[in-house]
């Protein structure tokens, strides 16, 4: 991943006070503090946050698309683990 | 500025002037027409800043509280701060935790396997509420050992509630019912504290939380209109964890010695007896649906504060219970450390298989 232009870093970006951070891209750059300006300036230009997290894109390890399926199938048959599963008569407020 | 010393080729010097302070708070630079300055320099000219105007974290703190920012684990908190936060995240995963164990006991003896696969699916969402607090807890700098550890030694708390037994399969209603509806209340208010990652695993608890009150309200239902006997089951039940659930809310303002604190630094939005007070008035009505008796003969509407009247739990028991001597502390106690005991060939056997393939426990970079 390292070429000339340093390795890879992952952004995440925190909207308001609070939220969680969220991807939104990645970057090169050389080192922590490089990585976290350049993210200001390529990812925040318009006041999109207000904190920023980088991470080395190494230090990401991800589900494969091609598993999707059979990865994530023990949630798909497990339709009780929703409210909307549960009878609850209509007089009854605050559930 | 003796920052300017420290200033590399290529550093971008900002003028002072552009961090402005306006009633306590700090701005930072509004638009920099720079690509790229160090992040090294900015911080330390902007400590210097504060410095020569007098500015200590402690207000930067109190101004985020006053705007209803959130704190983030790295920015400045005060010690006592941060101490409250561990106590009461840690107590708050321990309850998760703990909490799979009443309602384990019933999972064997569901009386459906609709019943039964609904139940175990609602203690693995406890185990998981557990894992999204224990992570909370640990961004304030202790480590999962240190609070497993506070734990099973007795050290820590966790709520009184779970050292009551489950007697019968309607107990399993009454906890989804009553147990999680207060703790919802408690929840939804909590997650709007002030600490963004208990924020943040709050939001995520109290969407899953929603079907474990649901299914109790079932099976409160099924009891409570099916034959004599199941009627009876279901009021034994709420008759038993009545009084339990009301003391989840913790005692008393006027005792209770962490509240002003947890007001104060907006922790807590609202004391133990506004959420106890809520939680009757909501629950009540739900009582009287399924046509069973709140056990309290001094519950009376009171309409001048639209609330009810209601009797306080025995807070001597809840002393007792949370020192120790409740009907169930010592098993509780007992079955956590067995199975932190009994799960250390696991966590042995894979720290020595990722050793053996070359992957230390914290993440290569």
């Amino acid at each position: 991943m390292s070429d000339s232009q340093g390795p890879v870093w992952e952004v995440f970006v925190q909207r308001k006070s609070g939220q969680p951070f969220v991807h939104c891209g990645s970057l090169h750059a050389f080192d922590k503090e490089m990585a976290l300006q350049n993210a200001r300036d390529l990812y925040t230009r318009r006041g999109e946050g207000m904190a920023l997290w980088v991470v080395p894109s190494s230090a990401i390890v991800a589900s494969s698309p091609e598993d999707m399926g059979p990865f994530f199938e023990p949630a798909n048959d497990k339709v009780y683990r929703h409210p909307t599963f549960y009878q609850i008569p209509d007089a009854i407020k605050h559930m | 500025m003796n920052d300017r010393d420290s200033m590399k080729p290529g550093d971008l010097l900002l003028p002072v002037k552009s961090f402005c302070r306006l009633s306590g708070q700090i701005i930072a630079p509004l638009s920099f027409e720079i690509h790229a300055f160090s992040v090294k320099f900015a911080y330390s000219l902007t400590r210097s800043a504060y410095m020569e105007q007098n500015i200590n974290f402690e207000d930067i703190f109190e101004s985020k509280l006053a705007k209803n920012d959130f704190i983030e684990p790295k920015d400045w908190m005060p010690d006592n701060y941060r101490k409250h936060l561990i106590r009461q995240i840690s107590q708050h995963a321990h309850s998760e935790i703990v909490g799979m164990l009443p309602e384990g006991n019933w999972i064997t003896r569901a009386p459906s396997l609709r019943s039964k696969i609904v139940l175990l699916a609602k203690v693995q969402d406890e185990g998981g509420h557990g894992l999204y607090l224990y992570t909370a807890a640990e961004t304030l700098g202790v480590s999962r050992d240190e609070l497993l550890d506070a734990l099973h030694t007795g050290k820590a708390k966790y709520s009184s509630i779970f050292n009551y037994p489950t007697l019968t399969w309607a107990d399993v209603g009454a906890i989804g019912w009553l147990v999680d509806g207060a703790a919802i209340m408690n929840q939804v208010m909590l997650q709007r504290s002030s600490y963004g990652p208990y924020s943040r695993a709050m939001v995520r608890i109290c969407k899953e939380e929603s079907f474990h009150q649901r299914q109790g309200y079932e099976i409160m239902t099924h009891l409570a209109f099916g034959t004599p006997e199941q009627k009876q089951m279901a009021q034994d039940a709420l008759n038993r964890w009545w009084y339990p659930t009301m003391m989840m809310f913790g005692p008393p303002d006027k005792d209770s010695p962490n509240s002003e604190n947890a007001i104060k630094w907006r922790i807590k939005r609202e004391t133990n007896d506004q959420l106890r007070q809520r939680f009757v008035n909501q629950t009540v009505p739900q009582a009287e649906y399924l046509g069973l008796t709140v056990p309290d003969e001094k519950l009376t509407w009171n309409e001048a504060k639209q609330g009810y009247d209601f009797s306080e739990p025995d807070w001597v028991e809840f002393k007792n219970v949370i020192n120790g001597n409740g009907p169930c502390n010592k098993q509780r106690l007992k079955a956590r450390n067995d199975a932190h005991k009994n799960g250390a060939w696991v966590r042995e056997a894979a720290a020595a298989y990722a050793k053996k393939k070359g992957e230390s426990t914290a993440v290569a970079a």
